[in-house]
């Protein structure tokens, strides 16, 4: 059936967040996008690339355009490495358009503002996530809910509406237009607010819109890394209880004392997940790679919901008697819109939700992306691009 | 000599005709009056209850709450085959409602329980949890039911009464809950509605509406509250709002019914062409997807605001979470014995949600009959007797009803 098998194809090699959904075909002559990285813009920019599937980052020289009248042009401070910028480096979703600068956490200072630009000025802190354009049009822009727009323009390698493609925060400077920056208060510092913009919109979205920010419930967290962390530090700023379900019993002692869960369950000691079988309200599920979801179902009570955040490439057997006998849900959630993202740094700065970053030289990204592969990072590089990231390295 | 016989008949559960030789045969007439008079008594009890009415037959039945065997269609093993068989109810309680069956309708998880295709019957079972009948007897402390009033026992006939599920009458999810049949209980397990009666705590025995045939009504005790319960809980009834109904069986075609009813547009998704005149014209949905043909789904895909999957067949979910609005919603009813394949892509990228349902409380199952007597509801059935019923779970094997087999207990079981 073609639904099922060119669609689910097309999830697959688009990837995670490059979606099939955009009008622009994905296809380019390598010849052509070859010759256009240093000039198909005016102004000459800096940044790592990888150039193949091997993944490896290196200096490459490229170009943004003009600032147009609703731009916004910052110098790139900090850029946080979330775990796509490795699927993307590394051609795993089968989407990527090298060469490929990733980065969508990104965080930096104001250095010229379009003449339609309102709310920014030259020399504020901002940040960019992981959009850079949308229809402004739909019903989904319309419900600032850009994130789930068709037409969608991720941060990099995505088509841009020029027909050029977009690079990300792993570079010098950006122009972004103004919908799409956020402000970041002076309570958060830039280093740490970078991955607010994937990682923490990430869990913070769907935990507000499926009410899991109701103080005295009982949240569950499977998955202790850049975004289960960031979820156990919102759920406890949301007043919310907060277990720790993962396979890494060493992470226990962290996860309780320095990250403020109330408790942690390793998910492979079935005495530990039965003991707390029946009393979760939600859970968030970080986790990408294949795990089985009826041990999850089975924490939540009656009326209970379990969100995918993190999306594994293959199917996952779906136990549907689990849903039924206990009027269960199962829900997804992706990045979120503009407005969100916003409220959701201002909630970061009012309450001191801050990710536990290990900042890096961008000399050292592909040993953290090799790091990353490991999972050994607690919870989120962090490029130190203003000082480290030089055009003449 | 003359109250021991008619007691003696009483207890026995034995039908008119015989009541009346036991009467004649054990008494010793003390005196040619009362001997006259007992044939007098015997002969007007004879007319009273002498009636050919369909509802009133049962009057010629054997009492319930004896000891006696019952006689009724049970499956001794996986072959799912069903035979008569014997068994015995328990005493009608203080709390008890006593229900002379008349019709019971054949859930399609009658079917998977009597092959075991769950892997927890044990045998022989008795199936049936449709059932509507007439009250032929109420405990001390049962005050909502008489003696004569229509009724319906579904899914369930004990909880605990006492768990946060139960107290928020959300007696389907509480641990405890006994089902109406192959569910423990008390020592022994419960027997369903392909029997002449049965006795139920009050509690979940619910009120059947005046308006409404009992014999088209009885599904609604299973597939109607199925499928009622989630439609209320996950917000399906907004009116203009666009409702997928994946699969045209039984609970599928009370969907139906019931999206017309809170005043959504209603789209059928099957994979038979065949049924969509029918599903149409005579069942009232607006449009008929046929979930093979991939021009159609391509053209529908994001433009339903709900799905109800009655589909108990292994199936894949991603062509119907294609056909979901952003936050649309996929409710899962149908009970598939193998697991399914989740691509949990679709739900992150349209933050869509699957969830569940477990049939509906008592309280719950009570509105959704006021609500079908209200607007005329019931299902689309075929009645078969007692003695007919392999053939129709064959048949109910290749979906081969239109949309329910219903069997007419009354009529059929304590004859054959």
């Amino acid at each position: 059936m073609v639904i099922t098998s060119t669609t689910y194809s097309c999830y697959i090699t688009c990837g995670f967040w490059f979606l099939p959904f955009h009008q622009y075909p994905f296809t380019f002559s390598a010849i052509e996008m070859a010759s256009k990285p240093e000039t198909e813009h005016p102004k000459q920019a800096f940044g790592w690339a990888a150039r193949d599937t091997s993944g490896v980052l290196s200096p490459f020289k490229f170009s943004r355009r003009e600032t147009g009248e609703k731009d916004v042009a910052f110098k790139v401070l900090f850029c946080g490495i979330c775990h796509s910028d490795l699927h993307m480096a590394k051609n795993e979703w089968g989407s990527t358009t090298y060469p490929v600068v990733p980065g969508h956490e990104v965080a930096g200072e104001v250095t010229e503002v379009g003449s339609k630009v309102k709310n920014i000025k030259v020399g504020d802190r901002v940040g960019v996530g992981c959009m850079v354009g949308s229809c402004h049009s739909c019903q989904s822009c319309g419900e600032d809910l850009e994130n789930y727009c068709s037409k969608m323009i991720q941060t990099y390698s995505s088509k841009n509406v020029d027909g050029t493609i977009t690079y990300g925060g792993y570079s010098d400077t950006m122009v972004v237009d103004e919908h799409f920056i956020v402000r970041i208060p002076d309570a958060l510092s830039l280093d740490a607010a970078a991955p607010l913009l994937c990682a923490g919109i990430t869990v913070y979205s769907p935990m507000k819109h499926f009410g899991f920010d109701k103080p005295g419930l009982h949240i569950g967290v499977v998955g202790l890394g850049g975004l289960g962390h960031m979820a156990v530090k919102f759920a406890k700023a949301f007043g919310v209880k907060v277990t720790v379900v993962s396979t890494s019993p060493n992470k226990k002692k962290e996860a309780i004392e320095r990250l403020g869960a109330d408790s942690f369950v390793v998910s492979r000691e079935q005495d530990q997940m039965k003991a707390v079988m029946g009393t979760f309200d939600g859970i968030i599920d970080t986790v990408s790679a294949l795990h089985p979801l009826m041990p999850l179902l089975g924490l939540l009570k009656n009326n209970g919901k379990l969100v995918m955040v993190g999306a594994p490439e293959k199917p996952l057997e779906f136990p549907v008697f689990s849903l039924i006998v206990g009027r269960k849900t199962i829900g997804g959630s992706m990045i979120g819109g503009m407005k969100e993202t916003q409220e959701m740094i201002d909630f970061a700065a009012k309450h001191g939700v801050k990710p536990d970053i290990e900042v890096v030289p961008v000399d050292y990204v592909n040993t953290a992306m090799e790091r990353l592969v490991k999972a050994d990072v607690k919870y989120r590089f962090v490029i130190d691009i203003g000082n480290t990231m030089k055009a003449s390295s | 000599m003359f109250a021991r016989s008619i007691l003696f008949s009483i207890k026995d559960g034995s039908c008119r005709r015989n009541k009346f030789m036991v009467i004649h045969r054990c008494r010793q007439p003390s005196s040619p009056v009362i001997s006259l008079m007992e044939t007098a008594l015997s002969t007007l009890h004879f007319i009273h209850t002498k009636n050919n009415s369909s509802r009133d037959r049962w009057r010629n039945h054997p009492k319930p709450n004896s000891h006696s065997k019952l006689l009724v269609w049970a499956a001794r093993d996986t072959s799912g085959t069903l035979s008569p068989f014997h068994f015995s109810r328990r005493e009608n309680g203080d709390d008890d409602v006593s229900v002379k069956i008349l019709y019971c309708g054949v859930c399609h998880s009658d079917l998977h329980t009597l092959k075991n295709d769950w892997g927890f019957t044990t045998y022989p079972v008795v199936p049936g949890h449709e059932i509507v009948g007439v009250v032929t007897k109420v405990g001390i402390n049962v005050k909502k039911f008489r003696v004569g009033d229509n009724v319906g026992v579904g899914v369930i006939v004990e909880s605990c009464q006492t768990c946060e599920n139960c107290n928020q009458d959300l007696e389907q999810y509480c641990p405890k809950l006994v089902f109406t049949y192959n569910s423990p209980y008390k020592g022994t397990r419960t027997h369903g509605g392909y029997s002449d009666f049965v006795v139920v705590h009050q509690r979940y025995v619910v009120q059947f509406p005046d308006n409404l045939p009992l014999d088209a009504g009885a599904p609604l005790l299973c597939a109607g509250i199925t499928v009622y319960s989630p439609m209320k809980y996950y917000g399906m009834t907004e009116p203009g709002k666009h409702l997928g109904v994946a699969g045209l069986g039984g609970l599928g075609h009370v969907a139906i019914k019931f999206g017309k009813a809170f005043g959504l547009k209603v789209t059928v998704i099957s994979t038979s062409p065949n049924k969509e005149t029918e599903a149409i014209d005579k069942l009232g949905a607006d449009s008929f997807l046929v979930s093979k043909d991939p021009e159609k789904m391509k053209a529908a895909m994001g433009t339903m605001d709900y799905i109800i999957d009655t589909i108990s067949a292994a199936h894949s979910l991603m062509p119907l979470l294609g056909l979901l609005k952003l936050n649309g919603k996929l409710v899962t009813v149908g009970l598939p014995s193998k697991p399914l394949e989740l691509s949990v892509f679709p739900l992150v990228a349209g933050r869509k949600l699957i969830g569940g349902s477990n049939f509906g409380g008592l309280k719950e199952t009570q509105e959704m009959l006021d609500f079908c007597g209200k607007h005329n509801i019931t299902a689309d059935i075929e009645l078969i007797r007692m003695d007919e019923i392999n053939t129709a779970m064959e048949r109910l094997h290749k979906a081969d009803v239109k949309y329910r087999f219903v069997i007419d207990v009354a009529n059929s079981l304590s004859s054959l």
